[in-house]
């Protein structure tokens, strides 16, 4: 006896185990999140002095960095809808062009925003606005690793299972989609937040 | 898949198994040993209490040189009895092991919905567990903040401060990864006909729980995350500007606030009181209704409760925090919903309670740790009113008055109720019975000391004796009328310790030559009794998937006379 409805849909629910599990698992991350911004504010409201985010931060560098998480967004989604249509190359394509974008985010962020900080000497310690910088975008970034790690499997070796179990390797890329669309989100968030308020 | 028909070796069967029956046992075996270890530095703390100065017999010489608690040492052990006992011990044991063990068994699963999840969760767990072990070989010791790990004091704390942390993120992981899966396993994998109402009650309470565990501890991972900064990185978000330590101002940017920490910590903390509680009230409500052969008295009206109970344990955690000058607004805000989150608690207890009348109650070791339970969560609970209140609050706020109150809900409550289940469910995993008699000795030697330690801190609370003293308050005058307890409860509670060698000594002895007994033996409707062997077969549970015909508690559906069963299992198709 297998453990059931790992494939196929559970009829009364209309869902299968792993797509709960996700979005289960993205309340708990929007939970987090929250709690990081709520943070912010309290901070924020109890500073007695606060950088303007526009001025202290890189707003250009920003908004490139959110269109590249958007396109990476999308390219996801071909990714997902290129396996239902059974098209394995197109799958890889939109698969490795959403890796790549999540590479140059990353790239950008640390190159051209983390380290000329810190060389300025805007660390965190300097004060909390540059402490809640590093915190929220830093957890971000981290999220993005973990999401490019998970893609660039599913890329990679795990593609395998496209041979014998399509249905199923779909369902994971759908589940990547889904995460992939949460680390976006939470950035379209961050970004108006910290950068331009 | 051929999974089940080779023999699987040795480490993957016992050690990195996925079978949710092992993890459930690892789970449950590993918190039992933490509960002691907890319970060890509280009686050492507690010698300390009676005895202020004199030298700690038997594991002195290990503590110090001259063999005595330093007031260091009795700080730190203070803050890692709470958060071992907490985090280590009752909630693993409580959800992690019955949980586990029990939760998929009721539903008719083969598994939980995610095996090697299930199984990363409980390795996150013990890599937490040795994190927090660790702390205490940390150069000056462990953490020493108190459980709650109050900023700032916890941000300019010895370095065994931030592998509490590291530890704490480790425990969170864990306790997300099995979230996930008890709330997945119980919407997806239910047997047919198995639908809402007719779930057992401790599905009920694990599925709540599960929702608790994940939407209120990212908070506290969030506010971890803060703290590390604070101790690694010099960032200031719990520290307010001018802080002065040891007669100089602390060197940092300053501009935070320590509020921010209480409020992440309690927005965590509170629910969690509920972590505590839930499971408890879904064992006990399992044993009752089994013990006195009758159905639950309004099971709907528990069920209704519970979930209410969850959603209202989101919305009263700054009564915790009436001392922090948040304004008469707020308080009466957070007194109104600790007032209202006391109702559906009150329905609950009523309705197990009103359970017992009229049954022909079986007095079996499990039965006494139930009915043990209920005035003992109810003195708990109807304790607890006055400090959810602020005016109440400011005179009682951190005296042994909140010690008492909360280790009436979570010791002779809670772990009584794990108690229970340990009982209850022993034949299950073991086949085998556990002896009645040391049972027996067990409980009633655990009753009555175990308030003998709790029922005089209300007393030297009311006289204003603080919870955080080493001395137990011999250098306080208006602490001395209430002085003489503290030899008292001390006794009380190596009475306790004895007590608890009984158990010990009950398991080890009936796993070995235990009664042997059929699969049913409490003769319980439920699937993991009626459906399944004992014990349960591995990996798949059931011989066959079991299809659900009615309620959980179908007891004292005919005589029983003429050799017939007196109950209606859930999966017995009847012909009418």
């Amino acid at each position: 006896m297998e453990v059931p409805y790992t494939v196929k849909p559970r009829p009364d629910t209309g869902l299968y185990n792993a797509k709960i599990g996700v979005w289960l698992f993205l309340a708990s991350e929007v939970m987090l999140f929250g709690a990081l911004f709520s943070s912010y504010i309290l901070l924020r409201m109890g500073a007695s002095s606060w950088y303007v985010g526009s001025e202290a931060l890189n707003v250009p560098i920003g908004t490139f960095n959110t269109m590249v998480l958007i396109v990476s967004s999308v390219t996801v989604v071909m990714a997902w809808a290129s396996l239902r249509m059974d098209d394995l190359k197109k799958y890889k394509m939109y698969m490795g062009i959403t890796i790549l974008l999540g590479l140059v985010f990353l790239v950008v962020k640390i190159l051209f925003e983390y380290l000329p900080k810190i060389d300025h000497g805007h660390v965190p310690s300097e004060h909390n606005f540059y402490a809640i910088y590093f915190v929220l975008t830093g957890l971000h970034a981290l999220h993005v690793i973990g999401g490019l790690v998970l893609n660039a499997y599913l890329w990679g070796p795990g593609t395998k299972m496209w041979e014998t179990e399509p249905e199923q390797f779909t369902n994971r890329i759908e589940i990547a989609g889904l995460y992939w669309h949460f680390v976006d989100i939470v950035w379209i968030f961050l970004f108006p937040t910290i950068y331009l308020l | 898949m051929t999974d089940h028909h080779h023999e699987e070796p040795f480490w993957r069967k016992y050690i990195f198994s996925v079978d949710h029956k092992v993890i459930g046992i690892q789970y449950a075996v590993t918190a039992m040993i933490f509960l002691l270890f907890g319970f060890c530095l509280m009686l050492i703390m507690r010698w300390n209490l009676a005895y202020p100065g004199e030298v700690i017999p038997i594991v002195g010489k290990l503590l110090s040189e001259d063999g005595m608690l330093t007031p260091d040492g009795y700080n730190s052990f203070g803050a890692m009895h709470g958060t071992i006992m907490v985090f280590l011990g009752v909630v693993p044991l409580a959800v992690g092991g019955f949980g586990n063990y029990v939760l998929p068994l009721q539903v008719g699963a083969p598994d939980m919905a995610f095996p090697k999840i299930n199984m990363a969760s409980y390795w996150t767990f013990f890599l937490g567990g040795v994190c927090m072990l660790a702390s205490f070989f940390m150069p000056q010791g462990t953490a020493s903040s108190g459980w709650t790990m109050y900023a700032p004091l916890s941000v300019i704390a010895t370095t065994g401060e931030t592998m509490w942390l590291v530890g704490m993120v480790f425990l969170i992981t864990s306790s997300l990864l099995g979230s996930v899966n008890f709330i997945v396993t119980v919407i997806q994998l239910r047997a047919n006909g198995l639908t809402w109402m007719r779930l057992p009650f401790f599905v009920w309470t694990q599925f709540v729980t599960a929702f608790l565990l994940l939407l209120a501890f990212p908070p506290l991972e969030a506010a971890a995350v803060f703290q590390i900064m604070d101790r690694v990185a010099g960032t200031s978000f719990f520290l307010p500007s001018g802080l002065y330590v040891g007669g100089e101002v602390l060197n940092v940017a300053g501009g935070g606030t320590p509020l921010l920490w209480q409020h992440l910590f309690w927005f965590l903390a509170h629910p969690e009181v509920y972590v505590l509680i839930l499971p408890a009230m879904g064992i006990v409500a399992e044993v009752i209704a089994n013990n006195t052969r009758k159905p639950l008295w309004g099971y709907r009206s528990m069920v209704y409760s519970i979930i209410f109970l969850g959603f209202m344990s989101f919305v009263v955690w700054a009564h915790h925090m009436f001392l922090t000058g948040m304004g008469t607004t707020m308080a009466a805000f957070f007194q109104t919903t600790t007032m209202i989150i006391s109702i559906p608690s009150v329905i609950i207890l009523s309705a197990l309670f009103i359970s017992l009348w009229g049954g022909s109650i079986r007095f079996t070791t499990p039965m006494l740790f139930a009915l043990g339970f209920l005035p003992m969560f109810g003195i708990g609970g109807l304790t607890g009113l006055p400090l959810g209140l602020a005016s109440a609050d400011i005179h009682l706020h951190d005296t042994y008055y909140v010690i008492g109150h909360f280790h009436y809900v979570v010791a002779p409550g809670t772990i009584f109720a794990l108690f229970a289940g340990i009982y209850y469910w022993f034949p299950k995993v073991t086949g085998k019975r556990m002896n009645e008699a040391l049972g027996k000795t067990h409980f009633y030697g655990s009753f009555i000391c175990i308030n003998g330690v709790f029922m005089p801190m209300f007393i030297q609370g009311l006289a204003g004796v603080s919870r955080r003293l080493y001395d137990g308050g011999s250098t306080y005058l208006h602490a001395q009328p209430v002085l003489q307890w503290n030899e008292f409860m001390t006794i009380a509670a190596l009475g306790l310790f004895f007590f608890q060698i009984f158990f010990i000594i009950n398991l080890i002895i009936s796993l070995a030559k235990g009664e042997k007994v059929s699969s049913n033996v409490w003769d319980a409707t439920t699937l993991e009794w009626a459906a399944a062997p004992s014990p349960p077969l591995p990996h798949v549970n059931f011989e066959k998937v079991p299809d659900v015909y009615h309620g959980p508690y179908e007891y004292s559906t005919n005589s029983g006379g003429n050799g017939q069963p007196d109950f209606t299992p859930q999966h017995k198709k009847i012909n009418s």
